[in-house]
């Protein structure tokens, strides 16, 4: 992608506040650097305040406090008519008077483009969304994934410096949404456009990002790659609510460089990768992915080990879900691919459950994350 | 007519057959008296009831003779000459003005909202006579009584509240995406009323619009009070017509009244259909 001028990001929030009420923050503290071409991906639970952001920046509601800056340059006093920011609608909201032409054609009419050039724009997007066919038909006549694809080649067509898109894809169905991922992604790398996409869908999120910005409560609980988010989550927020983890509470028992040794409620003592919780006797919560959790004779020695019940299993296709209990009640989950190794075990047979102390991480308790 | 139940028994049934008849009945009663005015007004005798000729359906017993006394009459050609002047100028001041306060209305963000609504809304609950006599004192002062002007003005403000009814009715459901998605392209606030909110509003526009002509062509109240000789128009010149020269004429300008009224109505309609077909074809 393509370089920056100097050392100023291309896309900048820079402590930025939103309050509706006066009382509470939607927003509580926004810093985000984006670079030009970036894909990046606002991640977080309903009312977490990530649509908020993609607003504030399209110009439809206004900064409390705090900066936006494209190319250095403040917009906040900026009309969001005068912005040059693409923006892809969650219902589309294409105009149902006009047909995909007239439609598509709009931004460009808007700024007075010759007719000849309007047209050789609009059968080049038509073509790009495949969707020559029907360029005479209106919204109406489609089907949600073709007013889908329209709606994104009208938010490209006037090549703005930034396309946001507002949980585009919510409205489709399964298979449709993997296939407009797909179809963003493509024209993402054959138009280089700086995209930010807000989504409540963590697996959208992680497939088709650069970075994803984890919200909550109107805080970015981490900003960083899919594979950095997924398999070192900065605090128990994030590690719940990308994928899914094991979570096993004890105290930290000793400090290494990049390590911690922790005490387990159960009595266990494991070794696990240091995080955010770094304090001998500190109550902590080592987390594990299920796929990372494994049954004692393939790991031999190297790994933690941890006893726990057999309860039951869950048959689900390419892989199959164990579920344990250990001796405090905690569920582990172990996440087996469907080979001929996978174990059979009948309801509560002790087994020992082990995992590498690279795959797992000591992150805060929830009742110490309020402060972080 | 809805098919009635097959466990109806005797008294439901007759209860049924009961309501289809006293519905019957109440439409003859409402529609009868406009109905007799239309072959009435053919009558070749300068008489308010039927002859013996007409009941046997002679056709000399019929003719165009009041039809032709309209037309060929100053006083009535002025009256409807005023009526469509006066109408078609309320309509379109109405009509724009209803519009934006239907529009600003909408608002989420419109301070006291219902007390305005209400206070525009006034002129269509408030006894049309009274709304007269306010009018009468006031543009006197103004000196816009007995003028064209003042007539007009009179009547837009009669016909306001029924374009902002109707407006509003288009507006509620109004996807405000559609707005934004039009000011994210580039679109100026103005270019995004005249381009995306008017098309879709339209139909309610033009239904305002004809409402409030409908209103000031039949309005005789307002104009007894502000209306001089010169600005009379067709129900004030029916109006002294009762009085001073009665005759059939009188039949002939109300089955005209008639046929413009069923002509509006019918193009309401048409466009309350269209409206229907856009918006089902949305989902």
């Amino acid at each position: 992608m393509a370089e920056q001028a100097g050392d100023k990001p291309f896309l900048q929030f820079t402590n930025v506040k939103k309050t509706y009420d006066h009382r509470t923050l939607v927003v509580k503290n926004f810093n985000l650097d984006v670079a030009k071409g970036e894909f990046i991906t606002l991640l977080g639970p309903s009312g977490s305040g990530k649509t908020t952001c993609l607003m504030m920046l399209a110009g439809f509601e206004d900064v409390t406090s705090g900066e936006i800056l494209i190319n250095g340059r403040s917009v906040t006093s900026i009309a969001p008519y005068a912005r040059n920011i693409g923006m892809v609608f969650q219902q589309y909201a294409l105009f149902p008077h006009m047909t995909i032409r007239e439609n598509l054609a709009y931004p460009l009419k808007i700024r007075k483009k010759p007719k000849a050039e309007i047209r050789a724009k609009v059968d080049e997007y038509l073509a790009l969304v495949e969707l020559q066919a029907f360029g005479g038909r209106y919204p109406g006549q489609l089907s949600g994934g073709q007013r889908q694809r329209v709606a994104l080649a009208r938010a490209l067509i006037f090549a703005p410096d930034i396309v946001l898109m507002d949980e585009p894809l919510g409205a489709l169905d399964k298979k449709l949404r993997e296939q407009m991922q797909f179809e963003i992604k493509r024209l993402h790398d054959q138009l280089g456009f700086t995209v930010i996409y807000v989504t409540h869908d963590q697996t959208e999120a992680l497939t088709m990002s650069d970075r994803i910005a984890v919200f909550n409560n109107g805080i970015v609980q981490q900003c960083a790659p899919p594979h950095v988010l997924y398999e070192r989550p900065a605090n128990l927020f994030v590690a719940d609510f990308i994928g899914e983890s094991n979570k096993l509470k004890g105290v930290i028992a000793s400090v290494g460089d990049d390590r911690v040794s922790v005490r387990l409620d159960d009595g266990a003592q494991v070794s696990t990768l240091k995080a955010n919780c770094t304090e001998v006797g500190l109550p902590t919560t080592v987390s594990i992915r299920p796929e990372k959790l494994t049954f004692t004779d393939r790991l031999g020695s190297a790994g933690n080990q941890v006893k726990a019940r057999y309860i039951t299993r869950h048959y689900v296709g390419e892989y199959i879900r164990y579920h344990f209990e250990t001796s405090d009640g905690t569920e582990l989950v172990v996440k087996n691919m469907n080979d001929s190794s996978a174990p059979q075990f009948s309801a509560n047979d002790e087994a020992v459950l082990a995992w590498l102390p690279q795959d797992s991480q000591a992150l805060d308790r929830p009742d110490a994350s309020a402060t972080s | 007519m809805s098919k009635i139940p097959a466990y109806f028994g005797f008294w439901h049934r007759f209860g049924a057959w009961l309501l289809q008849v006293s519905s019957w009945l109440v439409l003859l009663f409402l529609i009868l008296p406009i109905l007799v005015i239309v072959p009435l007004s053919f009558n070749v005798e300068p008489f308010f009831s039927f002859t013996e000729g007409m009941l046997t359906l002679q056709p000399e017993a019929y003719s165009l003779r009041w039809y032709r006394e309209i037309f060929n009459d100053p006083k009535w050609l002025l009256a409807i000459q005023n009526s469509f002047l006066i109408g078609i100028l309320a309509t379109v001041i109405a009509t724009a003005l209803g519009t934006c306060a239907a529009v600003g209305l909408a608002r989420d963000d419109m301070p006291q909202r219902r007390f305005i609504t209400a206070l525009l809304l006034s002129p269509m609950i408030v006894p049309l006579i009274i709304t007269a006599a306010g009018m009468f004192f006031f543009y006197s002062n103004l000196g816009l009584a007995g003028s064209y002007l003042g007539v007009i003005l009179a009547h837009a403000a009669l016909g306001t509240p029924f374009v902002i009814i109707t407006v509003t009715a288009t507006l509620t459901g109004f996807d405000y995406s559609l707005a934004r998605a039009a000011l994210n392209l580039g679109a100026t606030p103005l270019r995004v009323f005249f381009d995306i909110i008017m098309p879709l509003i339209r139909p309610g526009v033009i239904s305002g619009a004809l409402f409030a002509f409908i209103t000031s062509f039949d309005e005789v109240v307002v104009i007894l009070f502000m209306a001089g000789p010169q600005q009379r128009t067709i129900p004030r010149q029916m109006f002294s017509g009762l009085r001073e020269q009665i005759n059939p004429s009188i039949l002939a300008i109300a089955t005209l009244l008639i046929l413009v009224s069923i002509a509006l109505l019918v193009t309401i309609e048409l466009l309350r259909r269209r409206a229907e077909r856009l918006r089902s074809a949305e989902d």
